[in-house]
């Protein structure tokens, strides 16, 4: 009886202490200095900005922009030793864990929304991202308007459908939606003859065509549907930590290093197979690293 | 944990029109839609191959053990993607053709999903059948029925009454089941769910309503399956059968 009593005497006073502590000082900066550690947010295919490579450790542009982040923060907190842990994450789970503090920053391929901000913060676009069409060249698809009566496939819970009637051309055309289960599935049915165009993020669609087994059958045609930032996820309200990342962002744009990444990523062999996506800097990007900001799209 | 709840979304417009709960009410209909139509191609299928394995026959037999063996240890994705992707490669080029540009999602869905589970249910056809005395066969065959009358006569319905708690679960899991139907194109709830995320990004309003709405479907046929149950109960058939209470 007694021994519980002091148990439960001295788990108040810890939770007591750890009460007054969240008190003085609020925000993931805190968080990191408490625990010791920061935990990085990471997906498991989004080549290339944040994937597994063959000995499944996380890779990819936005892994290295963050690696940048961590040593700013570790400079911060003067926490030389700061564990740095990692944690798969996917498109459906990614908001609550970073709400729940299970994530700390999530560096994939996250597009700054406005209806995600109503859930989280972004950091400055480190990427601009434009929806285009995936396409087989013997099809003979060059623009939304040949696409009247066919069949266009997106991929299940993402916000890419219904874009082509948004677009002035696609106005007065009539399309099929088809639903891929994952973008490995919406452009094999495209592959496959089901459906005429994948319509996705650019990057995306060549990720895939680079990783299929004849890219010279396919092309990314047709105009920008819509130009998507993709920021850093932090927590909302969190102007610090905010601070902090972008700080670091705009400093590696500024100085070069930014472009320095990109290259080794988008026109340079990767891992795990070497394989080239072969994608130069848009015009959109090089804006965005000129003046970043951190603007979410509708 | 900071979370921005906000459950009037489901009444804002999304950007085809409908409001987000309609988007929900439609993948509802989607789902009940694809699960009775798969419950009745495999209850259809069950009981014909349940019965064929309890036959004297062993061609008969090993036709039925072959269908339970395939559709029960192949998981449920990989065979409706063998339906969806590969089968239209391997029939001759017209047909495939027809198959992927003309043929709905709904039919390849429902022959996918009805095929899996009425390999389950012919398991237990098969068990129900072989529960009964081997006397119940003869006896009507004594009495002049045909192999075919004993079934329909004497077996079959003393069969499904015995594994009727098991077909329950069945029908409960087509519902759920029902959901992996999402990946070959089909615009069940579970695809609403998906997709409602990443329009709105309010992940736990929508998570509750989607749980509540296959809890709600699954339960009702579990209630209906019990009435079933009680409904159809032959006095002393089963010691101390309470049916599903």
């Amino acid at each position: 009886m007694r021994k519980s009593l002091i148990a439960l005497t001295l788990c108040l006073t810890a939770a007591g202490l750890a009460a007054t502590a969240q008190a003085e000082l609020t925000g993931t900066l805190q968080k990191i200095k408490d625990s010791g550690a920061i935990t990085v947010g990471h997906r498991e295919s989004s080549v290339p900005f944040s994937y597994l490579d063959a000995t499944q450790k996380p890779v990819g542009y936005a892994m290295d922009l963050c690696a940048k982040v961590v040593a700013a923060v570790k400079n911060e907190l003067k926490m030389p030793n700061l564990q740095v842990k990692y944690q798969a994450v996917t498109s459906q789970n990614r908001i609550p864990l970073m709400q729940n503090g299970t994530i700390d920053l999530e560096c994939g391929s996250t597009t700054n929304s406005l209806a995600r901000q109503q859930q989280v913060g972004f950091s400055v676009a480190y990427f601009i991202t434009s929806v285009r069409m995936g396409v087989r060249k013997d099809s003979g698809i060059k623009d939304i308007g040949d696409l009247d009566g066919k069949p266009v496939v997106t991929t299940t819970g993402t916000t890419s459908d219904g874009l082509i009637k948004q677009n002035e051309k696609g106005k007065a055309i009539n399309v099929k939606n088809l639903y891929g289960k994952d973008h490995a599935d919406s452009f094999l049915m495209v592959e496959s003859g089901r459906a005429a165009a994948f319509v996705m993020d650019d990057i995306l669609i060549a990720g895939l065509i680079a990783n299929a087994k004849n890219p010279g059958d396919f092309a990314i045609v047709g105009p920008s549907l819509r130009d998507e930032p993709y920021g850093v996820m932090v927590r909302k309200d969190d102007a610090p930590f905010k601070a902090l990342v972008d700080k670091t962002l705009i400093g590696l744009m500024k100085s070069g290093e930014a472009e320095k990444l990109y290259t080794q990523w988008f026109l340079n062999p990767i891992p795990p197979r070497g394989v080239n996506l072969n994608f130069p800097m848009s015009p959109a990007l090089k804006a965005a690293f000129a003046t970043p900001t951190d603007k979410g799209v509708e | 944990m900071n979370y921005h709840w906000d459950w009037l979304f489901f009444f804002q417009e999304a950007d085809d029109g409908l409001m987000y709960y309609q988007w929900v009410l439609s993948g509802l209909g989607w789902t009940v839609a694809v699960s009775l139509t798969s419950l009745a191609i495999a209850l259809l299928l069950g009981s014909a191959f349940g019965v064929l394995r309890t036959t004297p026959n062993r061609w008969l037999i090993a036709i039925g053990d072959t269908y339970v063996d395939v559709f029960r240890n192949i998981p449920l994705i990989v065979q409706l993607f063998l339906w969806f992707f590969v089968l239209p490669e391997l029939v001759p080029r017209d047909i495939g053709l027809w198959m992927k540009q003309d043929l709905p999602y709904f039919v390849t869905a429902v022959i996918g999903l009805g095929l899996f589970t009425g390999a389950r249910i012919a398991e237990q056809v098969k068990a129900g059948i072989n529960s009964l005395s081997r006397g119940q066969r003869f006896a009507g065959l004594a009495l002049g029925f045909t192999e075919w009358q004993t079934y329909r006569y004497v077996r079959l319905p003393m069969a499904y009454r015995i594994v009727l708690p098991a077909l329950t679960s069945e029908a409960m899991n087509v519902y759920k089941n029902s959901a992996v139907t999402y990946s070959v194109g089909i615009l069940e709830l579970y695809f609403q769910y998906k997709q409602i995320i990443e329009k709105t990004s309010q992940v736990l309003e929508i998570t509750i309503v989607i749980t509540l709405a296959y809890f709600v479907v699954a339960f009702a046929t579990n209630r209906l399956f019990a009435w079933i149950e009680q409904r159809s109960r032959v006095p002393g058939m089963i010691a101390g059968g309470q049916g599903g209470k």
